[in-house]
């Protein structure tokens, strides 16, 4: 089974995908994981992940997916004019 | 050129990955259609990644290239793996044992990126068996005496790294990122041969004799290691315009020659070519071709260990297949036994 590793390299940092192996089950993945991705002490935590699990983004629909974040510029603190004198804002 | 060619490997590494995270940053105009998005992504230096639509040969040339890459990590093991029994202290037998598991952990690396492209492993692992596959050539001469372990660290990890760190920008993302993870390995490989020939160099004089046999004998063909002259290469213009490759072969091995020059005088060890000089003009070293003939002999599996190795391998695949098969069968008892 292939399996998608994750490692959070630090406490305090998300984990982050650093690449995927095989595995008969999730056990013998984090094992392999440890082996093969933090042989020089990478991370404290690793997740292991079925990579058929995992449901993804078309990149064929990225454009029309992420459109309506584009238009929404007052989402952003920079959209807003501050006037002088205002403090801790 | 990538600022100064020389930078310590480790920062030309870094500055591979500060790239990459700046260029995804960059707005890129692309266009709608597949061809012109990939075409602009690419010029961008951005990444291309594994469901992005790519031309079928920009695949196909992926796939084989990882593939060799990662079938040469594998069998790379095995010369070096000779001397783990033998090494002459503990200190060396465990720096020596640390550094197969690392070629055993770039093998994977590698594997996994070149899964992201459509290939299975199991595919993968026949292709090498069978041969339809290859691995690197430098990987088929004997390993003699202890030293040439510190030769292969020296000389073939050095060659490798000089190759692999262009790699490092390779447009297509899941091998750029296994790459920067390996060349940031590979240095402690390329130091601890080093380390090796300097201290046999500096000890007794059987002992120095023994490391400048070695390098002698894995010179020409580390040289070999960079592929076919420029004037012979077949896939090297295409790759170069998709960004897989940076350098031509003969770029790569002038500068890996330049390199190493400086190094054997720290050595006190002879580069055996007596052509080997400065060319002012060019401003690089003149030095003499490895023997192609050769190289073309032992790709076509005619070297001295062709055949050792791929027996090897062949056993080590069908002897662990009584594991591979007791892993699945515990998992799935354990599966039934949770429902």
């Amino acid at each position: 089974m292939l399996f998608e590793v994750f490692v959070r390299p630090r406490r305090g940092l998300s984990h982050a995908h650093v690449g995927s192996l095989h595995a008969p089950d999730a056990e013998m993945a984090l094992r392999n994981a440890r082996d093969v991705y933090t042989r020089r002490q990478e991370g404290v935590s690793i997740w292991v992940v079925p990579a058929a699990e995992i449901t993804a983004s078309s990149p064929d629909e990225k454009d029309a997916f992420f459109a309506p974040a584009a238009d929404k510029v007052y989402r952003h603190p920079t959209f807003y004019d501050v006037p002088e004198g205002a403090h801790h804002i | 050129m990538y600022g100064n060619d020389f930078a310590p490997l480790l920062e030309q590494v870094d500055s591979a990955e500060r790239d990459l995270q700046q260029a995804a940053g960059r707005d890129v105009a692309a266009g709608t259609d597949l061809q012109g998005y990939f075409d602009t992504i690419v010029a961008a230096d951005q990444k291309i990644e594994p469901r992005d639509w790519m031309p079928e040969a920009y695949r196909k040339t992926l796939i084989r290239q990882i593939a060799q890459h990662a079938h040469s990590e594998i069998i790379g093991m095995q010369p070096e793996g000779n001397w783990i029994s033998r090494a002459p202290s503990l200190k060396r037998k465990a720096i020596l044992l640390a550094k197969v598991q690392d070629e055993a952990g770039h093998g994977l690396y590698l594997y996994a990126a070149a899964e992201t492209l459509g290939v299975s492993r199991d595919e993968l692992v026949e292709m090498l068996i069978d041969g339809r596959q290859k691995y690197s050539s430098i990987f088929n001469y004997p390993t003699l005496t202890w030293a040439d372990v510190g030769a292969i660290g020296w000389l073939v990890d050095g060659a490798a790294i000089v190759n692999q760190v262009p790699l490092c920008r390779c447009s297509y993302g899941p091998y750029a990122r296994a790459m920067i993870r390996v060349c940031k390995e590979e240095s402690f490989h390329q130091r601890q041969g080093f380390e090796i020939l300097h201290t046999l160099s500096h000890g007794t004089p059987e002992q120095k004799a023994m490391a400048q046999d070695a390098v002698d004998r894995w010179w020409y063909p580390s040289l070999a290691m960079f592929g076919p002259p420029d004037t012979d290469s077949t896939h090297s213009e295409r790759s170069m315009a998709w960004k897989i490759k940076r350098f031509s072969n003969d770029e790569l091995r002038q500068r890996f020659v330049d390199m190493c020059v400086q190094q054997a005088e720290v050595l006190d060890l002879r580069i055996p070519d007596p052509e080997l000089r400065w060319d002012e003009e060019r401003g690089h070293y003149a030095f003499t071709q490895p023997d192609y003939d050769e190289l073309m002999r032992v790709i076509k599996g005619d070297g001295p260990c062709n055949q050792e190795r791929m027996a090897h391998r062949r056993r080590a695949h069908e002897d662990g297949a009584w594991v591979r098969e007791a892993a699945q069968a515990y998992a799935g008892k354990r599966a039934k036994s949770a429902v």
